[in-house]
């Protein structure tokens, strides 16, 4: 039984827009340049293939549904967990709950425990854990085992890997109209526009890191257990989406305001103008981390005492992460108001503009037909770089508990909840660490592809 | 000068009055009083006196916008918009929920959040303008390629990690330092080597490629070509003529960050257990005082503005072709 939480809903309506964007630059050669452009770029391309996997895994646990129960006769019946198609995917390893931490690729738990011998006695040692490493006979041939396994998998990553190559290369060469052999040459030497090489390498990285994490996370726990011996290798996936909602949603829902704002104030200038400054100017002065933390308390304050308005655990936490997102929004909007005033105010003197309104076109025809295709690449920009600062902001707001809610799966929750166990002895890394990478990963493609982005936009750095 | 001075000023106060009506919708009528003392006195099985009583103490008994029981004046002044938000323009802070003075707590702890600060901001400003002169002096190279990488690498590291790495290289393996704490005097030094040197850091990538830009900007100008033209060295044309010219940029954006330096920053105190305005403010969120919380959201807005009149101040020194009118 499918449900569609407001997150889904919003995601879903931003890959409309996304697809329909698509279709438009297709058919339009002067939009279709400065991408291509993108598409040459080494580093943004690179960036790009690892954005796109993020983007899959995020999309996949979007669709969220009730799961039918096994068993029973009539009318099918549901559980009340509601879980996604990732989730689902993810079964051998969601399912695989230890009893509290463990190491990654650990055998035993991380804490003693008393256990009985068969003789009577009680001693305390570390106990096996429930699934990982459970298939092995002997735990001292882990090694062993790990090393057989890895080696399995990048075999097969390999061959995936290759026939994927092969599969490109002979689509490019019907394409080009060449033969086989002559652009296997072209893609391998790197010549040619699109950096074919570089996009190959980065999938074939990414496809051997998958099929290792897939054939070793069904008999280990790759990134180790947390605190209630969950499998955090699952966890740090499950946060992506949590990411990419705070870094796209934030941007989507701000948008409107700030186009429409921003260019209203630059074009109608006077009163307008002053009304809309005075606006953002007061926003702006609120420190952002402040004005969050007074609206999220209120949120908590207003959800305690009306929680019977939500549904479930799910359909709050989700309303909180929207309300986040519209938040962070009313404070990241001045910026891009901002530039766009300016843009608007110098082209409202343009030529063609003023051509346009001596012939009584009305006024917002003139912001829809001239002005707003001439600052979509201020917006597209402002777009791509508020992307990687919204996610590590996510993270920080997480650390002072007015973040995400504490049960949804996010980055700075799995940071906020390990950093406690930094005291401990030995000391408990895996969680920080699985999340660092994942966070960093996905930071760091979104800045060289925002890179890749504004070196095209940009009419100041675009050349030729 | 002092006209536009005055004039930014009094512009200043609408602004603010805005700000000020903002918190006090957003803690008084989004969710009334009596919301508010029932999520602090625990949510469910509170008595109406109970509740009562937690205004009364705190002086939230008042009706939010006009009092028509109070005699003359009274009807506006003796309510809780007039006491609890008007009074922030006198910096009144009043008390905290938990009764403490805000306006003491204030002026002691912002010095701490400054001792961090402040050494932040000099140490960074530094590092950065020479990396960025160090970037721009082999432009177009392997080293500005690689410099512009690692500085989007270290911008795409959460600043988090930058302290619990800190902490726990220099402070727990190391033992150099200690890892939280703070002592007044000159005995702070120690405690505060770590949480700059953390702070330095982490502002390093952003700060460097944004001076880089401004350098190479400066270098596509009219008059570094005359300085070439005239035989001056690459070197003596970068120090003499494009980093004077770039530092007007740099330090004017700097200026619109002063008055902030105050406020401290939330995380690295609080990691760090450094009693300032940061570390207050945290305490205050997790705690869920929000009049310490709305104090601080007022004086944030009052530093900002400050800021931005220091800024427009600072252009017509640094460069005397600006007019302010």
């Amino acid at each position: 039984m499918p449900v569609i939480l407001w997150t889904d809903a919003l995601i879903f309506l931003l890959v409309a827009v996304t697809v329909g964007f698509v279709l438009y630059v297709r058919h339009h050669e002067h939009l279709r340049a400065p991408w291509r452009q993108v598409l040459h770029s080494r580093l943004g391309m690179a960036a790009a293939v690892v954005l796109c996997v993020y983007v899959s895994i995020g999309l996949l646990d979007s669709l969220h549904f009730h799961p039918r129960l096994e068993g029973g006769t009539g009318a099918p019946r549901y559980s009340t967990e509601l879980i996604s198609v990732f989730d689902w995917i993810m079964g051998p390893i969601r399912e695989r709950v230890e009893k509290t931490y463990s190491a990654p690729f650990a055998s035993h738990l991380y804490v003693k425990e008393a256990m009985g011998r068969p003789g009577g006695e009680v001693v305390r040692a570390f106990p096996h854990l429930e699934y990982g490493g459970r298939h092995l006979a002997d735990p001292a041939q882990k090694g062993w085992d790990i090393l057989a396994i890895s080696l399995r998998a990048s075999a097969e990553g390999l061959l995936v890997w290759g026939g994927l190559g092969a599969l490109l290369i002979v689509a490019l060469s019907r394409r080009w109209g060449r033969r086989f052999s002559e652009t296997l040459r072209t893609v391998v030497r790197g010549h040619g526009p699109i950096p074919w090489l570089v996009i190959l390498l980065t999938a074939g990285v990414v496809i051997l890191l998958a099929f290792l994490a897939a054939r070793l996370g069904v008999k280990y726990h790759i990134f180790g257990t947390d605190k209630v011996g969950q499998d955090v290798f699952y966890l740090a996936l499950k946060s992506i989406r949590t990411g990419l909602v705070i870094g796209t949603l934030t941007t989507l829902v701000m948008l409107p305001f700030a186009i429409l704002l921003g260019i209203m104030a630059g074009y109608f200038r006077g009163w307008v103008d002053d009304v809309i400054q005075y606006v953002y100017t007061t926003l702006n002065s609120i420190p952002s981390v402040l004005l969050i933390a007074a609206a999220i308390l209120m949120l908590q304050v207003y959800m305690s005492i009306h929680a019977e308005r939500f549904e479930s655990v799910t359909a709050r936490a989700d309303m909180r992460l929207l309300f986040l997102c519209i938040i962070l929004g009313i404070t990241n909007w001045t910026g891009l108001a901002r530039l766009l005033r300016g843009e608007a105010l110098k082209l409202a003197s343009v030529e063609y503009i003023q051509a346009a309104q001596a012939f009584g076109v009305g006024n917002f025809t003139i912001i829809a037909r001239h002005i707003l295709p001439n600052v979509m690449h201020i917006v597209l920009i402002s777009v791509v770089l508020d992307f990687s600062g919204l996610v590590l902001a996510e993270a920080v707001l997480a650390y002072v508990n007015i973040g995400v809610d504490p049960t949804t799966n996010s980055w700075g929750n799995m940071i906020n909840s390990a950093r406690l166990e930094m005291g401990r002895e030995p000391i408990v890394w895996w969680s920080l660490a699985a999340a660092f990478v994942f966070m960093f990963t996905l930071v760091l493609s979104a800045n060289l592809f925002s890179d890749a982005v504004r070196d095209a936009f940009d009419p100041r750095i675009r050349r030729g | 000068m002092i006209a536009y001075i005055l004039r930014r000023t009094l512009y200043a106060i609408p602004i603010l009055i805005g700000v000020n009506v903002l918190t006090f919708v957003l803690f008084f009528v989004v969710n009334s009083p009596d919301d508010m003392a029932r999520m602090h006195l625990g949510m469910k099985y509170v008595k109406p006196e109970a509740i009562e009583n937690w205004k009364e103490e705190r002086g939230y008994n008042r009706p939010l916008l006009w009092n028509g029981e109070a005699p003359g004046l009274g009807a506006l002044t003796d309510t809780i918009f007039f006491q609890k938000s008007a009074q922030l323009f006198v910096f009144d802070f009043g008390r905290s929920d938990s009764g403490r003075n805000i306006g003491y707590d204030i002026s002691q702890r912002m010095w701490p959040s400054l001792a961090i600060a402040l050494p932040v901001l000099l140490v960074g400003l530094l590092v950065s303008i020479t990396f960025a002169m160090l970037i721009a002096f082999f432009r177009a190279t392997y080293i500005d390629l690689w410099g512009v990488v690692i500085c989007v690498v270290l911008m795409s590291i959460s600043s988090l990690f930058y302290i619990i790495g800190g902490q726990y290289l220099v402070g727990k393996l190391l033992h150099l330092v200690p890892i939280s704490g703070y002592a007044p005097g000159i005995d702070a030094f120690k405690f505060l080597v770590l949480p700059v040197i953390v702070g330095v850091i982490g502002g390093i990538g952003a700060s460097t490629r944004w001076y880089r830009t401004i350098f190479l900007e400066e270098l596509g100008k009219d008059y570094v070509r005359t300085a070439r033209a005239k035989g001056l060295s690459e070197r003596y044309v970068l120090f003499r003529h494009v980093l004077r010219n770039a530092l007007i940029p740099i330090l004017t954006g700097v200026v619109v960050v002063l008055p902030l330096l105050f406020m401290g920053s939330l995380i690295t105190e609080s990691f760090f257990g450094i009693p300032g305005l940061g570390s207050y403010t945290i305490q205050a969120i997790t705690s869920q005082d929000f009049a310490i919380v709305r104090a601080m959201v007022f004086l944030g807005s009052v530093l900002y503005i400050l800021g931005l009149l220091l800024t427009d101040i600072s252009y017509t020194i640094a460069d005397p072709r600006i007019r302010l009118h």
